[in-house]
């Protein structure tokens, strides 16, 4: 059976797939890739079936060799230098890695988190359905180490259509639309979120893009709102009044008001943002 | 019951208790509707998640039509799957919740163990479940610090709910015991012991030392 073996991982390298729905009730939430679109369009410059798992690289810094056999892989999202063996490549783009060549990814000029498919797609054994790390439930393959041996799963019969897509572009103004959300009434001014220039923090993670600006003020800070279900996107606010934007492990449920709810199509753009980078919100 | 947007793919129910929440999360599972991704019950609300180009506006409407049977957390359906847990009332804020509630040690654990609760909804980590409907007199705030490090299996109350933690991790829940049962196990099928809408039953376990 093909591979790809691990080399190196970079700052944090994940199987991620399409995440697994429906066990919210039971306290394991959807997880999956953080920039869904990235993922899926990795996936389908390969012709893989929808859901194959592939890898999240945050930061670049990813090595790995194909074992037992020629691969076909393709890397999207932040657009990171690739070499092949001692060639360039290019992301957004079909590449071939021979028998015993190595790929490795240089840090994204811009973006944060690379996807790495393979075609046939990341064959570890799922869990719940699922073979995506959710870094705050614990389950799922553990982060990618050098000495991993990855399975990539039978061929598809399907052949792509493309060989290259233009990739995306990330620019320096990120600018996410904004719904009001079902608390919105529990902060002094929700218009807070979209009149501020925020930055995300340091402090993010799969979890959540925490905010750092002009802290937002709680209505009546003593008041406490029972726990709700939440959702990738909604924007939580707690005590300390710096808005969290949950990604793909958010919590399940959660005791802070939701002021507003990023639009799902930009939430992929809020998992590419950069630590320190600046973001505006504004209301859809 | 009130259906609002949460953001453009989700809808959030507000309900009046814990024990509606339980009955329209199942009326609503039940329903089995088209475009629903995930149903999250929580403490006075039911979060509907919609599908990947499911019509949300069409899934409020049929959410608005769903009218779950009236019961309480008292009141659970027949068939309801009854758990016994047993606990060893050993924790280290037992005696502050006795003074708390003015109970006592042994009238905390008699509450504790005198009525059957219910799995209202979970969410803090996988098997975690909160439990709803018990003695109201056990109604204590969380700890104004959270321990960093709360062990596996340890009998937690917080406001008007108890838990078990799965496994280790940070808490803030006054502790009042330890349970040898298992709360989550990927092996199993379902893997949470505690699943929304099974009742419970805890039991004391008497140490060695006592027996």
């Amino acid at each position: 059976m093909t591979a790809l073996e691990v080399v190196g991982s970079g700052p944090l390298a994940l199987v991620q797939d399409g995440g697994r729905p429906g066990w919210s009730a039971i306290g394991v939430g959807r997880s999956g890739a953080a920039d869904r679109a990235s993922y899926r369009l990795a996936n389908r410059l390969l012709a893989n079936p929808e859901g194959a798992a592939a890898i999240e690289v945050l930061l670049g810094g990813f090595e790995a060799v194909a074992r037992d056999g020629d691969l076909w892989v393709a890397v999207t999202g932040a657009p990171a230098s690739l070499t092949v063996g001692s060639r360039a490549a290019d992301p957004y783009a079909a590449v071939a890695l021979r028998q015993g060549e190595r790929l490795r990814l240089g840090t994204p000029s811009a973006g944060l988190r690379s996807y790495v498919a393979v075609r046939g797609g990341v064959d570890v054994p799922p869990v719940l359905g699922s073979r995506s790390r959710d870094v705050l439930a614990e389950i799922g393959p553990a982060p990618l180490a050098a000495g991993d041996r990855l399975p990539v799963g039978p061929t598809p019969t399907a052949y792509p259509h493309v060989d290259a897509v233009p990739a995306t572009a990330y620019d320096d103004e990120v600018l996410l639309r904004v719904v009001r959300g079902p608390r919105d009434d529990w902060v002094a001014d929700a218009d807070a979120l979209v009149s501020t220039t925020w930055h995300a923090s340091a402090n993010s993670d799969r979890v959540g893009m925490r905010l750092d600006g002009a802290a937002m003020s709680l209505a009546d800070p003593r008041r406490q709102l029972p726990s709700e279900g939440a959702c990738r996107g909604a924007i939580q606010v707690p005590p300390s009044g710096e808005p969290v934007v949950l990604l793909a492990d958010h919590p399940v449920t959660g005791g802070y008001p939701v002021v507003g709810v990023v639009v799902d199509a930009d939430v992929d753009r809020a998992a590419q943002v950069r630590p320190g980078q600046p973001l505006r919100l504004r209301w859809a | 019951m009130r259906v609002r947007p949460y953001g453009d793919r989700a809808l959030i129910v507000d309900l009046d208790d814990a024990g509606s929440v339980v009955t329209w999360a199942e009326a609503v599972r039940a329903a089995s509707l088209g475009g629903v991704a995930d149903v999250v019950p929580a403490a006075r609300t039911v979060l509907v998640v919609s599908e990947d180009g499911a019509d949300v506006a069409a899934l409020a409407t049929s959410l608005r039509g769903i009218e779950p049977a009236t019961a309480g957390p008292g009141a659970p359906t027949a068939d309801a799957d009854e758990i016994v847990v047993r606990v060893r009332y050993d924790g280290p804020d037992l005696a502050e919740v006795a003074d708390l509630t003015g109970l006592g040690v042994r009238g905390v654990v008699a509450a504790h163990t005198g009525r059957p609760w219910r799995v209202g909804f979970g969410g803090f980590a996988p098997g975690f479940a909160y439990l709803v409907g018990g003695d109201p007199r056990l109604e204590v705030p969380r700890r104004p610090q959270a321990r960093t490090t709360v062990p596996a299996g340890a009998v937690g109350l917080a406001g008007e709910y108890s838990g078990i933690y799965p496994r280790t991790s940070p808490g803030g829940w006054q502790l009042i015991g330890t349970t040898d049962a298992v709360l989550w196990d990927l092996e199993r099928d379902p893997p949470a012991l505690l699943r929304p809408g099974a009742v419970v039953r805890f039991v004391e376990e008497q140490s060695l030392e006592e027996g």
